[in-house]
């Protein structure tokens, strides 16, 4: 079995993308013939599987840890955007297997959906796994956001090594308690990474949206429930400060400031992150702690996360937007002053059907410079939140491809920004690469 | 504490009133934009010339007097079980404000904590405030997606439900509309939401209030009359809400 299931799953896979897609389908027929196929390949690799998940920048987390365990000489497998299941964990495997099913990689790191992450510990237990935040995503798929910290739970649960927790974020740090349940041998320890005080009011999380009362003054964070105040543990890693163009981590009773290439204060929260799971990775063997925080300062933002584009000479920068807390925190690291905006909002399934959250969303910071162009299905929707907000606004118009000509060709000489919805964002990538250099995601 | 979020706004023309508009719980029953359905009331109260006044009431505020338009929205299971108690403590208050006739609007977790009882699926059974003549029991069936329903009084209204109580409604309510898209109350009755004299309740969230305006100046008429026994209207401009009607309507369920 072993020796035909491999070498049939790369022919597949090799076909399927000559035909120009179907990542998972390779994925499929290896599970069919050879179901083992994926817990053998990944037992082997000598530092196991770190699991990475959560509702917000899993992609730009992952990627962070697999260039900081690089930098560290490890070889690292990692699974794609969009393959972020098991059926495209097995299909990623496939592709770098060699034909004897062989992985050459000391280290697995996997970005797995909150849901299918689930399935995937039910059938490789991992040794690590990082959980970032439970934030109002895609609620008409998982219901309700109890219910996904249930999920996160699950994935700790099945961790043999190390949880890596947010310690800011009361439904993911309140994990660390339903682990003591569990019998001694298969008790994880728990590491947490946390914010420095000053920065906890940049972070509301869902509970405390529109509250009034907003964090409470001291910027101690308060349980969602109860409304009680809870000591926060120690964290491993804490992001002190954010600069312009650097930020300050303090580990090991250090504070190291670097230079970073990422920008918005959420994502470089969750560079602490990154560098929390890539130190427990570690362990106790030798850190080479200058080229990791090198390593963290380049990492560039995975696609669409606050990425950079050069039209016309001027910079566009595309920011994803998911749910409320997301483009709340691109609001607020993005800030509206000299730049051209544009807002896309679709509402196909991987968006999220329900426009609701647009109206969690304060958009108060655009009054002033207002916004060029509204596109997207749900263009009018938008245009009707900024028209309760104030905002002035342009264009609206539904059809991408037109608005973004409008936009491009209204705002020359002017740095532009885009806050787009996951399908919005493809879309616009797409036209975008008619008229310059974007980077192809397969 | 109750708290005002909004300033006064500052007026071009002499207001017509204040009219004091209370949200309900929003630190726990504020889910899927409920917000969206307080800063449609605060910014209409003002489009139609009179002055809005926001506040809010969480557990153990004190309840605030000359309320004129009560809103209160959705939740998670988590939320409303801490709410149950402060709410049936204010039951005796609240129901004597629906039965003079206060307009109030409540979505989803309030909506059915307005109504007798909420049995979950898991057992326990959340006593309701009776407010409303409707029980609603927890399900394992999720109903989500996009509604359209049709109503006499406020013609199409739209929105988008997700839950996973089924509610059936006593002789005491009227439903809102009859469902032509998504299910409802249930998935078997055909019809979304109740009304009860000027208390709409309904499933929907989108927030409900934005693309359906019609409901929201009804609550603001009634408390204008109720208060100043007239309503003189102002003209807000609701083009983008029709836009965004039409366009909303041809998404799939």
């Amino acid at each position: 079995m072993l020796s035909f299931s491999v070498p049939l799953g790369k022919l597949v896979r090799t076909l399927s993308r000559l035909r120009g897609g179907g990542s998972a389908f390779p994925g499929l027929v290896v599970e069919k013939i050879d179901p083992g196929f994926m817990q053998r390949t990944l037992a082997s690799l000598p530092h196991g599987v770190a699991v990475v998940s959560g509702t917000n920048g899993k992609t730009t987390t992952t990627k962070m840890v697999v260039e900081l365990l690089e930098s560290q000489g490890l070889k690292v497998f990692t699974n794609r955007t969009g393959s972020n299941f098991t059926r495209g964990v097995a299909a990623s495997l496939l592709g770098e297997v060699d034909w004897r099913g062989r992985l050459d990689a000391d280290i697995a790191i996997l970005e797995l959906d909150e849901a299918h992450a689930v399935h995937f510990v039910n059938k490789v237990q991992p040794r690590f796994s990082l959980l970032l935040n439970v934030l109002r995503d895609q609620l008409d798929r998982f219901g309700e956001i109890d219910k996904t910290a249930r999920l996160l739970e699950h994935i700790a649960s099945k961790t043999t090594d190390t949880v890596v927790l947010n310690r800011e974020d009361p439904r993911v740090a309140r994990i660390a308690d339903t682990l003591n349940g569990l019998d001694a041998v298969h008790h994880p320890s728990v590491r947490y990474f946390g914010l420095d005080e000053s920065l906890r009011s940049t972070f509301p999380n869902d509970d405390e949206m529109r509250t009034g009362s907003g964090p409470s003054p001291s910027g101690t964070p308060v349980a969602a429930a109860t409304g009680d105040i809870v000591a926060l543990p120690a964290a491993d890693v804490v992001l002190r400060r954010v600069g312009a163009q650097d930020a300050d981590f303090e580990f090991d009773g250090k504070t190291v400031t670097t230079a970073m290439k990422l920008r918005g204060v959420y994502n470089i929260f969750n560079a602490a992150a990154a560098l929390s799971l890539a130190r427990a990775v570690l362990g106790t063997g030798p850190v080479d702690t200058p080229k990791l925080v090198k390593a963290l300062g380049e990492v560039a933002p995975a696609f669409g996360r606050g990425e950079s584009l050069t039209v016309d000479g001027q910079p566009l920068e595309l920011v994803l937007v998911k749910n409320p807390s997301g483009f709340r925190l691109g609001l607020k690291s993005f800030p509206a002053g000299g730049y051209a905006t544009m807002i896309a909002i679709n509402d196909n399934y991987a968006d999220g059907r329900d426009m609701s959250w647009l109206w969690d969303v304060e958009f108060e910071s655009l009054r002033e410079d207002g916004v060029e162009v509204l596109t997207g299905v749900r263009a009018y929707d938008m245009a009707l939140r900024l028209q309760y907000d104030e905002v002035p606004f342009g264009v609206v118009e539904p059809d991408i491809t037109a608005a973004l000509r409008t936009f491009i060709d209204g705002s020359r000489g002017k740095p532009k920004r885009v806050f787009c919805t996951y399908t919005s964002m493809l879309a616009i990538r797409r036209e975008l690469a008619k008229i310059t250099i974007v980077e192809v995601v397969s | 504490m109750t708290s005002e979020t909004q300033p006064t706004p500052r007026e071009a023309h002499p207001s017509k009133g204040t009219i004091r508009v209370v949200q309900l719980y929003p630190r726990e029953m504020n889910i899927y934009g409920d917000w969206g359905n307080a800063l449609v009331l605060q910014q209409r109260i003002k489009w139609h010339g009179y002055t809005p006044e926001l506040l809010e009431y969480n557990v153990g505020d004190d309840f605030p007097e000359d309320v004129d338009i009560i809103v209160g929205g959705g939740g998670q299971d988590s939320g409303q079980l801490v709410i149950q108690d402060d709410l049936q403590a204010r039951a005796e208050q609240l129901r004597q404000l629906a039965d003079e006739g206060a307009p109030m609007l409540v979505i989803c977790g309030l909506y059915q904590l307005f109504g007798k009882f909420f049995k979950t699926s898991t057992g326990p059974t959340i006593p309701g405030i009776g407010i409303l003549d409707v029980e609603t029991h927890g399900t394992d069936e999720r109903l989500i997606g996009n509604v359209i329903m049709k109503s006499a009084e406020f013609g199409d209204i739209l929105g988008y439900e997700n839950h996973s109580g089924q509610t059936t409604l006593g002789p005491g309510v009227e439903p809102l509309g009859t469902v032509t898209k998504g299910a409802g109350n249930n998935s078997k009755d055909g019809h979304e939401g109740a009304r009860y004299n000027n208390v709409v309740a309904s499933y929907l969230h989108g927030s409900l209030l934005p693309k359906n305006p019609a409901i929201a100046d009804f609550l603001i008429r009634t408390a204008a009359e109720r208060k100043y026994g007239t309503f003189v209207p102002g003209a807000p401009d609701d083009d983008y809400a029709r836009l965004a009607r039409e366009h909303a309507a041809r998404r799939p369920r």
